[in-house]
């Protein structure tokens, strides 16, 4: 049984190690902990703390991604990849979407309590001149 | 490893690969619910908003104890792949522990909002942060559920070929709601505080 030898040991390097998970442990504390003080010390405001927190989030994704759940060193062909791939995009799709039609609901509805209410306002907020 | 080994691990990859599919679909559950609480966030009928109710240092350590459980289940996994029955009993143990602790304090935190008035039946931000967070407590629960069951095969049936298949499902599972709960974190309780 020579052939199943080199199986054998591709297999063995898709799980962690203590070595990984502890890296993995440590970075992610550092993310969080780096969050949470940027939040109560006020360090950054509006939109500067939304990109500044989305930015360590996703960072910490990818950080558990690689040292948790060991995606990084997946076999060929990358089945769980492709497959998180898509879902990464299927989730894309609903919150931004979700966020964006709402936006337009809202923009379209809200500032008048009658059709042309409304007219008036999106005339006057896009500049036009009649 | 024999033929027949071989032809074994292979089943069991497929199997564990079938639970990451599941665990990628669950992901489009919670992105729904994400979407909805992104768009009603600001919905609060005149009732407090995210920064007037939650306690920062209390969620921090929510995060800390479920991040931690997260490291120990990894290590409970690798004491399973060398077969190390104590060691696992002891780090599947203490993720256990940390996940009773975590929920413990997700419900304390509920029951408290609830208390001041402040339950889902309020506004729509209410509605959909309690849809969110206890959809997201709920799976919690149900791995805890399965962490007993997986303890007690441990005990009664040692770590054979399915027991450690399971538990790499098990783990899997724990892991991806740690990553969920560094979301709901970041969205709901840290850019809450960000009033845009």
């Amino acid at each position: 049984m020579s052939q199943p030898k080199a199986v054998v040991a591709r297999h063995e390097t898709t799980h962690g190690t203590v070595r990984s998970y502890t890296i993995g442990f440590v970075l992610s504390l550092i993310l969080t902990l780096t969050a949470y003080l940027l939040v109560v010390n006020d360090v950054f405001h509006g939109w500067t703390l939304v990109y500044a927190l989305a930015t360590l989030a996703v960072a910490q994704l990818l950080v558990q991604l690689l040292f948790f759940l060991h995606l990084g060193r997946e076999s060929r062909p990358r089945w769980n990849l492709t497959v998180m791939l898509f879902a990464v995009m299927v989730v894309a799709t609903l919150v931004f979407g979700s966020l964006w039609i709402m936006r337009n609901i809202q923009y379209n509805h809200n500032h008048g309590a009658t059709p042309s209410g409304t007219n008036e306002f999106i005339i006057h907020d896009e500049g036009y001149n009649q | 490893m024999s033929e027949l080994a071989l032809e074994k691990h292979e089943a069991d990859s497929k199997s564990i690969f079938g639970f990451w599919v599941y665990l990628m679909t669950d992901c489009v559950l919670f992105a729904t619910l994400f979407g909805t609480f992104a768009v009603l966030r600001g919905s609060t009928f005149g009732g407090p908003a995210g920064s007037d109710l939650f306690s920062m240092p209390f969620v921090l350590v929510e995060t800390l104890a479920l991040l931690t459980s997260s490291f120990t289940c990894g290590l409970g996994l690798l004491a399973a792949r060398r077969r190390d029955k104590q060691q696992v009993l002891l780090f599947f143990g203490i993720t256990f522990l940390l996940g009773i602790f975590f929920l413990t304090m997700e419900l304390t935190e509920f029951h408290h909002l609830a208390q001041e008035g402040n339950s889902w039946r309020h506004s729509g931000f209410l509605s959909s942060f309690f849809t969110l967070v206890a959809t997201h407590g709920l799976h919690i629960t149900a791995g805890l559920l399965w962490m007993t069951i997986m303890g007690i095969e441990v005990l009664t049936r040692g770590l054979n070929r399915v027991v450690t298949r399971q538990l790499t499902m098990l783990s899997l599972f724990w892991h991806f709601l740690d990553i969920i709960w560094i979301f709901i974190f970041t969205i709901v309780y840290l850019m809450g505080r960000a009033a845009v």
